[in-house]
């Protein structure tokens, strides 16, 4: 059963449409993370749902329910924001509180102290359930603000990037109890991004959205792997795809329609000069801690690949290459399959 | 252009510490990162160079000179804060002059420099539009260029990028390092962010609880962390412990965890009995099934091109990262063996790196 559902929603700021005739299905249980740059209309999307935006056509159902004409109260989500909103003069505890002590909800202590207390150990945060919310880290802060969404137990969480302001290890251990604990709870959510490796792990399906409209839905091997277009196979990947004209590869037996060529960078084999095979020369190798990216000169075009550490090289050197797997893509963007079939 | 040094550079405030005898050198047009969590005394230590704190003790040099004690208008450093605010009534050139028109500069000379400045920084053609109509970048440029446009001897940053989207944040990195190239100044850059530090810097300076721990290139730190707080700071994932308990004698090229050979690189110092933690990056960790060093994978991330397997071992977990392709079982047991010269080996208990052939062959702490 879908717990929510968009169903052809359009909507418009002026002169900008920001959504285009949108349909998207979340199941229940189901963590669904929307991709995209700043723009394309990911976020529009969250508060069109949450009841912050009115469609201008098209309907918002969840749990069954038509909720286009509904305002957000009325509706059964909880949006966590991308800068966490926290109460200041309050303990952790009534943060946490707060939304089971709103008045049209009414819950009794008892029931809220169970909550809270079920959720900070979530959360790992039942040890500061006493302290200020000021007297906390950012890490902790998130937390505190994802725990208030999660106190209530909503159709849906719509959580707009909750993770991009804390640094890269927080991000990471966080990343992991989010998922684990929307197992846990067989929780619905729909994620806003741009990070991928949000996308990669977190999703069960990844939307990848730009201006305005869904390109692609499905899971990460899915978009990945067979992506629809140009587009969506640049989204993912770091480094990103290397997208050449398909003259360039005349000696690959590309289908006629192809104009574009997508190798990623676990498709491109360095071989030593002698080697048979397009050649190329290494540009420079640049150091990024985790990754060397080996910057190449294929004729005029570069393409960036990863360094395998094993591989000594160097600027200048020449090598030759293999492409295995390249994805083709016709005149306007669309994957078409080896054999020439729209993929 | 100007050298920065700080010399045991400390700062309390009250009963805390925030900063706990800084010792840097910042070498003339050269690009600075200072790298640490919140709270780690990073921007402290800037605004201390900025004159906008004053030490509790130590020294602050620019190009030789103490200023220590002088104000932060008498020091020429221009200093660019996380949120830029512009002034909305005003137009790009307005925007970016206003500093030389506070310091009753001549209107030509402001002309002059403002042009050259939007220039530089690659938005001369919107001089005369008002601010408010502008895309975020252009807005994060006209800020840029105010603060570059009374040529300072240095520039101090404050996470000026960390109100941007992921995205966007990594286009301004290659902006940011190629304007500083241009303009041949000395940066110093506050950051938590290691993907920025590492883009960017020439050198990090890695601070946790008001210490610097470590001061190297980009590779230095990465490939050789001094302290297991540097290691698992950086890289995404960290940098993997394995627990052993033994007596690292020097000359040792050995290591046993559990019963199982590993060879690591050769120690140039021994330490008594008691806790240890070899570390291993994830790249460099690989499916062996002759390797005596065994675990049971309990977890397998798909990134696109690489997945980051979690394995568990008598030693504790280790992530591996692996080509997607590989087919890998949550519940087998695998062999996992580890690249014998990229291995660190920390003590336990203080956190820091025992010397070894890794520091490149030469014998120093």
């Amino acid at each position: 059963m879908a717990d929510v559902s968009l169903v052809d929603v359009g909507k418009r700021f002026g002169a900008v449409e920001a959504i285009r005739n949108l349909s998207l299905s979340i199941a229940d249980g189901e963590f669904v993370v929307l991709l995209g740059p700043t723009g394309a209309g990911k976020t529009t999307t969250l508060r069109l749902i949450a009841g912050l935006e009115r469609p201008d056509q098209g309907s918002v159902v969840i749990r069954g329910r038509d909720v286009t004409g509904e305002l957000p109260a009325e509706r059964d989500v909880a949006f966590v924001f991308q800068q966490y909103s926290l109460y200041p003069h309050l303990t952790v505890y009534d943060n946490l509180a707060f939304p089971l002590r709103s008045p049209a909800r009414r819950m009794d202590e008892a029931f809220i102290r169970r909550r809270v207390q079920q959720v900070a150990e979530l959360l790992h945060i039942e040890q500061k359930l006493t302290n200020r919310a000021t007297a906390l880290s950012g890490g902790e802060m998130q937390r505190v603000a994802i725990g208030r969404a999660l106190v209530r137990e909503p159709a849906v969480y719509l959580m707009d990037e909750p993770l991009s302001s804390l640094d890269a290890k927080l991000r990471a251990e966080l990343r992991l109890e989010l998922k684990r604990i929307q197992r846990e709870l067989g929780t619905t959510i729909l994620y806003v991004t741009h990070d991928q490796i949000e996308a990669m792990t977190m999703a069960d399906r990844i939307g990848v959205m730009s201006e305005g409209r869904l390109i692609q839905l499905g899971t990460p091997r899915e978009i990945y792997e067979r992506p629809n277009s140009a587009y969506v196979a640049s989204r993912l990947g770091t480094p990103a795809i290397n997208l050449v004209p398909a003259e360039l590869l005349a000696s690959q037996s590309a289908p006629l329609e192809a104009r574009t060529v997508g190798l990623r960078t676990e498709h491109i084999r360095i071989f030593s000069a002698d080697h048979s095979g397009p050649r190329a020369r290494v540009h420079w190798v640049e150091h990024l801690g985790d990754q060397n990216h080996v910057h190449l000169k294929l004729d005029s075009h570069s393409l960036v690949t990863l360094a395998d550490p094993a591989q000594e090289l160097k600027a200048g050197d020449e090598v030759a290459l293999e492409f295995l797997q390249p994805l083709y893509f016709d005149q306007s963007g669309n994957r078409i399959a080896a054999d020439g079939v729209l993929a | 252009m100007a050298e920065i040094k700080l010399e045991a550079v400390a700062k309390s405030f009250g009963a805390f510490a925030a900063v706990k005898g800084a010792s840097f050198t910042v070498d003339h047009g050269s690009f600075f990162v200072v790298l640490g969590p919140s709270g780690c005394g990073k921007t402290t230590t800037l605004r201390m160079i900025a004159g906008l704190e004053l030490p509790t003790s130590g020294r602050i040099l620019l190009d030789g000179d103490d200023v220590t004690s002088l104000p932060a208008s008498a020091r020429d450093i221009a200093f660019v804060f996380q949120l830029f605010a512009l002034y909305p009534h005003m137009n790009v050139r307005e925007n970016i002059g206003f500093p030389l028109k506070c310091q009753n500069f001549p209107r030509a000379e402001i002309r002059k420099s403002v042009e050259e400045a939007a220039r530089l920084l690659r938005i001369d053609h919107l001089l005369d539009r008002r601010v408010g109509g502008l895309s975020g970048g252009d807005r994060q440029r006209v800020a840029l260029g105010r603060a570059i446009v009374r040529r300072p001897k240095a520039f101090l940053m404050d996470e000026p990028l960390g109100a941007l989207d992921s995205e966007f944040r990594r286009l301004m990195c290659g902006e940011l390092r190629a304007l500083h190239d241009r303009i041949d100044a000395t940066s110093i850059y506050i950051t938590h962010d290691q993907l920025e530090a590492m883009a960017m810097a020439d050198r990090i300076a890695v601070m946790n609880q008001g210490r610097v721990e470590q001061i190297g290139s980009p590779q230095e730190i990465y490939d050789r962390p001094k302290t297991m707080f540097v290691a698992d700071f950086i890289g995404a994932p960290p940098m993997s412990f394995l627990k052993v308990h033994t007596a690292p004698r020097r000359g040792d090229r050995v290591i046993w965890i559990d019963g199982a050979r590993v060879e690591m690189p050769e120690l140039f110092e021994g330490r008594a009995e008691g806790k240890f933690a070899l570390g291993v990056r994830p790249e460099n960790v690989a499916f062996a099934d002759s390797s005596q060093l065994r675990g049971r994978v309990i977890g397998a991330e798909y990134l696109g091109t690489t997945q980051i397997v979690t394995v568990t071992t008598a030693g504790g977990q280790v992530k591996a990262r692996l080509p997607s392709g590989k087919p890998v079982q949550v519940g087998e047991t695998v062999g996992l063996r580890l690249r014998s010269d990229k291995l660190s080996l920390f003590d336990a208990a203080s956190g820091a790196v025992l010397s070894s052939a890794l520091d490149g062959g030469g014998r120093h702490g």
